[in-house]
């Protein structure tokens, strides 16, 4: 029998990522301590308010998002709950992570789909590379997001921007593809370069498409802040990883309920938010 | 100088369009070349000329290759060969920035579903090429709210596109390349989506406002209903090729070829046939000053017919007598025929369509007399000249 060697794909992407790690660990540190100085003010933000007033602020601020009763109420009594269940601390950590994280997710996605729209090399080096992303168990982003930012809250920030971005760049350029052709060519029948037709027409389109992807690129934030919770990122998956190691079903139990909620919230006013630009 | 010159153009389409190219410049079909070298003809060899003040109508079934046509004078399509000029400058020349700044001076375009951005206003809309061109806010708004009121849309600048009807959807679309102030415009199948009776209306506003306006208009038109309308010439396309150019009457009376003859064999035969084109030269004509009645009458007797039009020396119709007045008035012995000369005529225009020429002549006792602007007479249209006329052309 001929002995094929084994081919040292693990060990490439080790090697690949030491190295990165030793030249460029001092910047991703850097961005680490800024990030987290960041995170540390958003959430004692958060966490100095008494809960009752974030509750109303809240409540009103959805009300005022999606003229709905029912969201509104939801809102209202699912984030009261929480409070009751004692895990008001955790949930807002969770939400001051998602919000990080969709930003940052956005900041990059939003731009990247723009360019991926209109060059398509961009877009050709960005869709294999969007499906890696999508495909590979989330799990897997922890274990690089250690050495580079070190175990805590910006590693779980840098695991949930990667598997939370992808959406937000391809809607974005969906948004951006899907203007119809008889649109563009008026654009361009009456003199617009390709900024302004970018500006004045595809984005204003495409706004719709791009807040549904917002919308993923929350939901997916959410799920993987909770998963992050194995490197650190404490909050309301901290809360269900303690339970795990502990065999707590109620407290498990009443965390993922937590996080349902906050979900939900979530979900509803992104979902309103989008379908009234669309509306009209 | 045309306004408009097409030289040779041709649009393949493609990834090696200039291998196609040669095939058909060697003769090669659009069908050959789709199934040999899979690439598309969308213009072949297509030369004409567009007068200014003129409205020519490109006319062809589906992929015949007229919205490529177009398209390739504002270069929204690269054409692949060829050139077109505009106003003696080379259009296909010219770079990206040239391009913008001739679409903004020269080109305004109305597109078939009427292209309107649904996220701005009316008056927004119809300013859009005005803002491209950095007109400043009050003037362009100004602008729009003008060319608005030039297609009937006073009231409706602040609405959002969705809340208007087709037609009122297409008349936004109309204003915003008035609005630009072009003087050529470029209508792909501008009323094609429309309604037939909105669109019958569309066309007889484009009418209109063509005479306050002189613009120079490509339309492009599967309807050759349409075209005949509207065009004042007709550049007929198949397979990206041009089979014929001519005014409606020469397409219809003179078919280029098989094609061209299937094309219009629906036509509406009195849509199209006009008053000058059925009418024949008077048989004879009585002259005021010079013809008394008994002139008259013998003028009639060697024509064979019973009435007789009246002219004065520059040719103006004065009216019509009538063999048994003028027996009468001969045995009374008058010398003159100005007391029994009938004055209300009931007479048409040269343009005038067959079909209200059909109504007229019913219930009409002697023939139509056809007129110039200065009521010079032109010809005359009896029942079975029209009748004939009509059986000859509308028979294949």
């Amino acid at each position: 029998m001929i002995e094929i060697p084994r081919i040292p794909l693990g060990q490439g992407i080790e090697a690949l990522i030491e190295w990165l790690v030793d030249h460029f660990a001092f910047a991703t540190k850097a961005f680490s301590k800024v990030m987290e100085t960041g995170l540390t003010a958003l959430q004692s933000a958060l966490q100095f308010m008494p809960p009752w007033l974030f509750i109303i602020i809240a409540a009103a601020l959805t009300w005022w998002l999606t003229r709905k009763r029912g969201v509104t109420l939801l809102t209202l009594f699912g984030l009261a709950l929480v409070w009751n269940m004692e895990l008001w601390a955790a949930t807002t950590s969770t939400i001051a992570l998602v919000i990080i994280s969709t930003l940052v997710a956005i900041l990059i996605g939003v731009p990247v789909g723009i360019l991926a729209a209109m060059y398509k090399p961009v877009d050709k080096t960005v869709t294999p590379i969007l499906d890696v992303m999508q495909t590979m168990p989330a799990f897997v982003y922890l274990i690089p997001a250690i050495p580079f930012f070190g175990l805590g809250k910006v590693a779980a920030i840098f695991s949930t921007v990667v598997f939370a971005v992808p959406p937000a760049i391809r809607l974005t350029s969906l948004g951006i593809k899907q203007v119809p052709r008889e649109l563009v060519e008026c654009a361009e029948a009456f003199g617009s370069n390709r900024w302004q037709r970018l500006i004045k027409l595809e984005l204003p389109l495409a706004t719709p498409t791009i807040m549904a992807g917002v919308n993923q690129t929350v939901m997916l934030a959410l799920s993987m802040v909770v998963i992050a919770a194995m490197i650190g990122a404490k909050g309301l998956g901290g809360e269900v990883w303690k339970a795990i190691q502990r065999l707590e079903m109620g407290n498990g139990f009443e965390a993922g309920i937590g996080i349902v909620i906050v979900a939900m919230i979530l979900d509803r006013v992104l979902q309103k938010v989008g379908s009234r630009k669309n509306g009209k | 100088m045309a306004k408009i010159e097409v030289e040779n153009l041709y649009k393949i389409f493609g990834p090696h369009p200039k291998r196609a190219l040669e095939a058909v410049r060697k003769g090669a079909t659009k069908a050959e070349v789709m199934d040999k070298l899979k690439h598309g003809v969308g213009v072949n060899n297509a030369s004409f000329q567009v007068e200014e003040g003129e409205i020519v109508v490109v006319m062809g079934l589906s992929g015949s290759g007229k919205s490529t046509l177009v398209r390739c004078i504002n270069r929204l399509i690269e054409p692949t060969a060829g050139s077109v000029h505009i106003d003696g400058q080379d259009v296909t020349k010219l770079d990206d920035k040239g391009l913008r700044e001739l679409r903004l001076s020269k080109l305004g375009m109305v597109f078939q579903n009427f292209a309107l951005f649904p996220h701005r206003t009316v008056v927004d809309n119809a300013a859009y090429g005005l803002e491209i061109k950095g007109v400043d806010q009050a003037t362009r708004r100004q602008k729009a709210l003008e060319s608005l009121e030039l297609v009937g849309l006073t009231g409706w600048e602040d609405s959002l596109p969705g809340q208007l009807s087709g037609g009122m959807q297409q008349r936004v679309g109309l204003a915003r390349a008035l609005a630009l102030d072009a003087d050529i415009l470029l209508m792909d199948e501008a009323f094609s989506a429309l309604d037939p009776l909105i669109r019958s209306d569309m066309q007889d506003e484009l009418i209109n406002l063509q005479e306050q306006m002189h613009k120079t208009i490509l339309f492009i038109s599967h309807d050759l209903d349409e075209a005949i309308k509207l065009g004042d010439r007709i550049v007929l396309m198949k397979d990206g090729a041009i089979v014929q150019i001519g005014t409606a009457e020469d397409i219809l009376t003179h078919p280029a070829n098989d094609y061209v003859e299937r094309f219009v064999e629906n036509v509406d035969i009195t849509k199209v046939l006009t008053a000058d084109s059925v009418m024949k030269k008077a048989k004879a004509l009585g002259y005021i000053n010079s013809d008394g009645p008994r002139a008259s009458l013998r003028k009639m007797k060697i024509a064979g017919i019973s009435s007789l039009f009246v002219i004065d020396k520059g040719h103006q119709l004065k009216g019509i007598v009538y063999a048994e007045d003028c027996s009468e008035a001969a045995s009374r012995g008058e010398r003159d025929i100005k007391s029994i000369l009938k004055t209300d005529l009931k007479t048409v225009q040269a343009d005038t369509p067959a079909m209200d020429i059909i109504n007229l002549l019913h219930d009409l006792p002697y023939p139509l007399a056809v007129v110039d602007d200065m009521n010079r007479i032109k010809g005359v249209i009896n029942r079975g000249a029209l009748l004939g006329a009509i059986a000859e052309r509308g028979v294949n």
